[in-house]
């Protein structure tokens, strides 16, 4: 029987099956959204009638034999980073608080053609910039395995959706760690593709040569079959990748790693990762080379200064790219009573308008791209990205995929990092090195950490446009995994009481 | 590197078109002294000979035909518009009286 517990693939073949409808499922997960979300708090907007209707719309086509993708009818959580038309777009700011977009994103328009049931949109860290969703200024969102803490960041509220059987898909965005921290700290799926793969048509941007949207699901197979939905080029984003999108489905089914070369990623253990997280860790490269794979030590010297290089790419393109928000065209204007000039009325509304974090990263940024300092710190920061290239293409020709932890700790208490932001950018140490070169990266759970009983997250890296071999990769260790377990890792998360 | 003073904020701050009062001013300043202070490490490895990427996947000049295509109508442009008359944004004056 399909519940909200199947899988995406699962509901799929239900809805093939005519035992469940689009509607049916649907209702189902709104049912869920109402019992569980005030104590989660995934979601910050729900369009219930508008996902009724597509719902209703998907029964009726697939009654007429048209199935327009095989995950049409199955619904999904948006994150609220990306534009759909007509539905309320705030991007956890309270910026663009009521703003309703007049247009779709290429990935909401991709969706609508698959026949993807859109529930609504969900948290996130302010304009995607932090590690915990409690950078939102709609207020966080709790980790359905212990509501006291982070669900991870940006994308916490898709993760938590997941996780709490809200929604069987999501859709995140990732620049520094945003969809794959969020995967590991709650046990879910998250793929960051290879940058271009997905366009960013309608994607409001943070970092705009480090963003990518991408899948997040529950399985392997789930991700790729979103992947599959959402990807490929885009004329109306020119840093859209003109090629064919790799067969990730078929990847992930493949179940075979026999052969396959491991790179462990040496520089990403050890030193400030928790001991329960490197233990789990070890043993999905246990069941790896159970599996026939073979590992094989790589080193990544320039890892080391990664977290730094991307403190000053990011501020210094988000500095640039939230200048858009000027109060003028669309978003809050603040102070407006005649008499105040524009630039006032701009540098008010800005005031209010982003929370601490945003403005901390765009002083960052201005400074870092400020006369007398640009080549100190903006250039040198450029020229490490060449060598952390440099590092990855030498590692890439000892292994297939490359693999660390995703996250150095299981997800920590809400509120934990407040006054640190340091500690809190130490979160993203093993998911960035993937953004600044532009290759995909996969976080699936492996396990429970000892000491709090916790999900950790497995990273496995591919080289640019071979985002196949990561799912291949995924998929056997998952199938491995679940083997070994017996059943899901989220049956192991505590039943989420009705508030 | 010189320590990052209150006076520097404000500077940025006015750059970035953010006003910001006294306390935040303080506050960020520690902060980003802090920040600055560990993001410097880059200079360590960024040598000369080293090229800058700026941009992960090489992708050059992309072109398309000049031909006109849909896109949104003006009340569709305007609808996010704070304010708006005669079919156009209205702003605050950007030019002073005098």
């Amino acid at each position: 029987m399909t519940t909200i517990r199947s899988t995406a693939a699962e509901m799929a073949a239900a809805l093939a099956a005519g035992t469940v409808t689009s509607v049916e499922l649907t209702e189902a997960h709104y049912a869920q959204i109402e019992r569980v979300d005030p104590a989660v708090h995934a979601f910050l907007y729900l369009d219930k009638e508008g996902a009724l209707a597509q719902a209703e719309q998907s029964d009726a086509q697939r009654k007429n034999g048209q199935v327009p993708s095989p995950l049409a009818g199955v619904p999904l959580a948006l994150k609220d980073v990306l534009a759909q038309k007509g539905i309320p777009t705030t991007c956890g700011s309270k910026m663009l608080e009521g703003w309703r977009p007049p247009y779709d994103s290429t990935v909401v328009t991709k969706l609508k053609e698959a026949g993807v049931v859109i529930l609504g949109k969900t948290n996130m860290d302010e304009f995607a910039m932090g590690s915990s969703t409690e950078n939102s200024a709609y207020g966080p969102t709790h980790n359905p395995w212990d509501l006291t803490r982070i669900p991870g960041g940006s994308g916490g509220g898709s993760a938590a959706a997941l996780a709490a059987f809200e929604a069987p898909l999501a859709i995140g965005t990732d620049t520094g760690g945003s969809i794959r921290q969020p995967a590991a700290v709650t046990g879910t799926v998250g793929v960051k593709p290879t940058y271009g793969g997905v366009s960013r048509y309608g994607l409001i941007a943070f970092s705009s040569s480090l963003d990518q949207a991408g899948p997040c699901a529950r399985t392997v197979l789930d991700a790729a079959l979103l992947h599959e939905v959402i990807a490929g080029h885009d004329e109306r984003d020119s840093t859209s990748i003109n090629a064919a999108v790799p067969q990730v489905v078929k990847a992930a089914k493949k179940l075979d790693v026999k052969g396959m070369k491991i790179g462990v990623v040496k520089e990403l253990q050890g030193e400030g990762f928790q001991a329960g997280v490197l233990e789990r860790f070890h043993e999905g490269l246990d069941a790896l080379v159970s599996a026939g794979a073979e590992l094989v030590e790589v080193s990544c010297p320039t890892f080391d200064y990664a977290l730094a290089a991307y403190y000053l790419i990011a501020p210094s393109e988000c500095s640039s790219n939230l200048a858009r928000f000027d109060s003028m065209r669309y978003g809050i204007r603040v102070g407006d009573d005649g008499v105040r000039s524009a630039e006032e009325v701009m540098n008010l509304t800005r005031h209010e308008g982003f929370g601490p974090e945003v403005k901390r990263r765009i002083i960052l940024g201005t400074y870092a791209l400020s006369s007398g300092y640009y080549d100190a710190y903006y250039g040198s920061a450029q020229k490490v990205r060449t060598l952390l290239m440099r590092d990855f293409n030498a590692a890439f020709a000892k292994a297939d995929v490359l693999v660390s932890p995703t996250a150095p700790t299981t997800a920590f208490k809400i509120g934990a990092n407040d006054n640190d932001p340091l500690a809190m950018y130490l979160n993203d140490i093993a998911t960035i090195p993937v953004n600044m070169a532009g290759i995909g990266g996969m976080s699936l759970p492996c396990g429970l950490a000892a000491e709090d009983g916790l999900p950790v997250g497995f990273q496995i890296m591919s080289p640019a446009m071979r985002d196949d071999l990561m799912y291949q990769v995924g998929g056997a260790l998952e199938a491995a995994l679940l083997s070994k377990w017996g059943a899901p890792i989220l049956d192991r998360a505590p039943v989420l009481a009705a508030k | 590197m010189a320590a990052i003073s209150r006076e520097d904020v404000a500077h940025l701050a006015k750059l970035a078109r953010i006003d910001m009062n006294d306390a935040e001013l303080d506050h960020l300043a520690q902060e980003l002294d802090v920040i600055l202070g560990a993001v410097a490490r880059v200079q360590e490895v960024a040598g000369a000979d080293v090229p800058p990427t700026s941009h992960p996947i090489p992708v050059n000049n992309v072109f398309r035909e000049d031909v006109a295509r849909p896109s949104l109508t003006p009340q569709e442009a305007l609808s996010g518009a704070p304010a708006q008359i005669d079919g156009r944004f209205k702003v605050p004056q950007i030019l002073g009286e005098e």
